[in-house]
């Protein structure tokens, strides 16, 4: 066997190498602009109770989760008994960002797949979703006591995601 | 119900997977007859398995069966029907599904076309197929089941993403697929050749005609993609160097230098293991091609589900398949240097210059595609790699490979003498320069007149080849061309069908370079614009309702010397489910090119943003992609290679060793 017929092979292998290091990576993760900003101001009105509105500044002085939902959104399923999960525990208030929906198509998924938020707000024009730069549902942000994102997560909150990022980052924001 | 069975039939598939990948590969290398005998049952069981998995998820989409995960995220009730039954492919596991059953289709086309080979041959060619189907279905199985519930099932689904609601995107990936995966073909063919250890020439005749078939599938489906593209992304670009373009776009370099060195080494015996690499590349690329797709190492405009489990599987996958035969090549290649001896300019060294460049230029391509996701990995930072690098090393390495195209076939095995070629193609020489001369002069680009030059030597020396073919025949011009039929076979006419699309994808696409023109307007009802000689007058725009869309008409008067041509209407439309926009065109199609007008953003109560583009001979880039699908399948029908099974058989029956032939 010529050493030469073995190039091939190896050429593959590095490739592989590479795909394999690839696939640990997230091309998606382009760092956003966001974070360390003061999380865009807004004033919506709540979900259950549309007289009553809610505005960024009623939670200054907490930490808090915004997590962005819809009803006919699919992925939101995955990641709801999670956030289920989480606010029994209730360490960190999480606020309910209903994007682009109907309001009585939200109020009736929550009645069916349980109610993990303190509070919805409903942003049936997507006005503030474009100003979190929201570019898929569901998305998850970690909001701190004076206002600012410090952590952004896009696409369903995962168990580990919650354990390794989100739950030790809002415990060291809460000190 | 329908969906277990489909889960059912999709388990007892990769059982018969499973006996078709082992059995008759252990029995051809063990001489058990019985057991090679169970490779073309076993191929058609698990085709019969696969389409009974696919009819199933084809009646959950049509009856809107939203306890199915994938209906309810890629269906709606008010979708139209015939995209209910095209949803089947829009999402991961339905277009993996549809991978699977062209698979299968090959496997029982090769089980039906190929009684005439020797029994171990298709026994091998089978086995190695079924292995590979075997990786498939248990990828579909145990990462991406299409047959996954939804409970409690939803209400409504979420909708056909609307990109992929229209013709173009019912036809393209069934194409693409059938190309990826016809390349699999030849892949089995080559891997057969080298267990068997008998890698000659009657080897490269059998695969031939599945390579040249695989390879007008995938002409065929790229270009279709690219039209679609075209016509529907509403940015009037026709090719943009995505990854996922490029992932589609590398195995048809390779299979374009396969199909040549086909030829070669059947005619001559010549570069037989370079070949037989390229048949493993060529589907190699076809499975990275998948990897890079499905499991979201890239970004792209084509937003696919990502899931590094599925990743993981597909490189596993990938490392098995390509990597266990890259070794089998390293052990079994046969010493380089066989076949007959050739001169430096012969037929042969022009197919080995195809080559190199079409490998070389494969090569630029899949660097580019990989450049960012190296970077990242080695931690040097985020970038990525546009159509700029793309063209830059890839119009230099084409525009040699075009050129000694138009030589090749002209050539004559073994060696040509200079001065011979160079009195059948004068006259082409010379139609080529003036034609580059006319676009100079006209004020054309260096670089455009050199795509006109290239374009108009391919159909000239396309030209000079017939002439060639009737030399001998005396009489008329009339009585020579009538000829021709009985003096150029079926692949030939193919090759040069094939070859003559090529130039008038050149000339499509220089012309669109070079001529193409664009204004961005901001129009209220009664503005007139003008561009390239036509008027637009923008005369109203109105709201109506589609099936599952609101849609925005806008009615544009296109008139050329105050003579009102047509009315154009251009769309947005929002679609309901998914709260997506979208822009549809209006393309005023014409030989000589096309009038796009696509609508933009509302700038103001009554006015609009509109963008207007004349496109120069445009469409006949798809018509050139074409005209190669179509010389593609007119050579791989050649009564040559049904003859030759013959005499095969004949060879068979008659004890001779069917490799003497």
């Amino acid at each position: 066997m010529k050493l030469k017929l073995l190039i091939p092979l190896g050429a593959f292998l590095l490739l592989a190498v590479f795909l394999f290091i690839g696939l640990g990576l997230n091309p998606r993760e382009v760092p956003s602009p966001l974070i360390d900003k003061p999380a865009p101001p807004f004033k919506l009105a709540k979900l259950d109770q549309p007289a009553e509105s809610l505005s960024r500044d009623d939670m200054k002085g907490k930490v808090w989760l915004l997590n962005v939902w819809a009803s006919w959104c699919v992925a939101c399923r995955q990641e709801h008994p999670l956030l289920v999960e989480l606010s029994k525990q209730k360490v960190v208030p999480i606020i309910g960002l209903d994007y682009k929906d109907q309001r009585p198509d939200a109020i009736n998924w929550l009645a069916k797949f349980g109610d993990p938020y303190d509070l919805s707000v409903s942003d049936m024009d997507g006005r503030v979703g474009i100003d979190y730069g929201v570019y898929g549902v569901p998305e998850t942000f970690v909001i701190d006591k004076n206002g600012m994102i410090r952590f952004k997560q896009i696409g369903p909150v995962t168990p580990e995601v919650l354990r390794e990022r989100i739950l030790p980052l809002v415990k060291e924001l809460q000190k | 119900m329908i969906g277990e069975v489909g889960h059912f039939a999709l388990i007892i598939a990769l059982m018969i997977a499973l006996v078709q990948g082992v059995l008759p590969l252990v029995g051809a290398q063990r001489n058990i007859t019985t057991w090679m005998n169970l490779a073309q049952p076993a191929a058609q069981g698990q085709a019969l398995f696969v389409v009974i998995a696919y009819v199933c998820l084809t009646v959950a989409f049509v009856q809107n069966d939203f306890s199915l995960l994938v209906v309810a995220q890629q269906s709606n009730t008010s979708l139209p029907l015939a995209y209910r039954i095209a949803g089947v492919w829009g999402g991961h596991e339905g277009s993996m599904l549809l991978w699977m059953l062209m698979l299968c289709g090959w496997s029982v086309a090769v089980s039906a076309f190929s009684r005439r080979l020797p029994q171990e041959f298709v026994a091998r060619v089978l086995g190695v197929m079924g292995l590979v189907s075997v990786g498939f279905l248990a990828f579909l199985l145990f990462t991406s089941n299409p047959f996954e519930r939804l409970l409690p099932a939803a209400a409504e689904g979420r909708d056909l993403n609307p990109l992929l609601q229209d013709p173009g995107m019912v036809i393209h990936p069934p194409m693409l697929y059938m190309g990826y995966v016809g390349f699999s073909v030849a892949f089995a063919f080559a891997l057969a050749a080298l267990l068997s250890g008998r890698l000659d020439a009657s080897w490269s005749r059998w695969s031939r005609p599945w390579t040249i078939a695989a390879w007008s599938f995938l002409t065929a489906g790229i270009a279709i993609g690219s039209w679609w593209a075209y016509y529907e992304l509403g940015w009037g670009g026709w090719w943009f160097w995505d990854p996922v373009e490029n992932a589609s776009f590398l195995p048809w370099l390779i299979g374009t230098a396969l199909i040549h060195s086909l030829a070669a080494t059947e005619k001559r015996g010549v570069f037989r293991s370079w070949t037989v690499l390229l048949a493993i590349s060529a589907f190699a690329l076809s499975l990275l091609g998948t990897f890079l797709v499905r499991s979201g190492v890239l970004t792209s405009v084509h937003a696919f589900a990502t899931d590094p489990k599925r990743g993981i599987f597909i490189l596993g996958f990938l490392v098995i398949v390509i990597g266990g035969s890259l070794l089998l090549f390293a052990l079994r290649a046969p010493k380089v240097g066989l076949g007959g001896a050739f001169s430096a300019i012969s037929r042969e060294s022009m197919l080995l210059a195809n080559n190199v460049l079409f490998a070389v230029a494969c090569a630029s391509v899949l660097l580019g595609t990989m450049y960012p996701l190296i970077l990242d990995a080695l931690q040097l930072g985020k970038i990525s790699v546009g159509p700029p690098y793309f063209e830059r090393v890839f119009v230099p390495l084409m525009a040699p490979a075009v050129f000694l195209m138009g030589i090749g076939p002209l050539a004559r095995w073994r060696g040509s003498q200079v001065p011979e070629l160079a009195k059948s193609l004068r006259w082409a020489l010379l139609a080529s320069v003036l034609g580059a001369a006319v676009s100079l002069l006209s004020g054309g680009s260096l670089l455009g007149s050199l795509g006109i030059l290239l374009a108009v030597w391919v159909v000239a020396t396309t030209l000079a080849l017939l002439a060639e073919k009737t030399r001998n025949v005396s009489g008329s011009f009339v009585q020579r061309v009538s000829s021709l039929p009985r003096r150029v076979t079926r692949a030939e006419a193919g090759m040069l069908l094939a070859h003559f699309g090529v130039g008038v994808f050149i000339f499509g696409v220089t012309m669109v370079k070079t001529w193409e023109a664009q204004n961005d307007v901001r129009m209220e009802p009664g503005d007139v614009a003008t561009l390239g000689g036509y008027a637009f007058r923008f005369d109203s725009a109105a709201e109506f309702n589609g099936p599952n869309y609101i849609g925005l008409r806008a009615n544009v008067v296109l008139s050329k010397d105050g003579k009102e041509l047509a009315v154009m209407q251009p769309e947005k439309r929002m679609y309901k489910a998914q709260g997506m926009p979208m822009t549809e065109a209006a393309i005023r199609t014409r030989l000589g090119g096309d009038v796009y007008v696509s609508l933009g953003e509302m700038v103001s109560e009554t006015a609009w943003a509109v963008r207007l583009q004349i496109k120069p001979f445009v469409d006949w880039i798809w018509g050139g992609a074409a005209l190669m699908a179509l010389g593609g399948l007119l050579a791989a029908t050649d009564r040559r290679y049904r003859l030759a099974r013959r005499e095969e058989r004949a060879a068979i029956a008659g004890r001779v060793p069917a490799g003497s032939a």
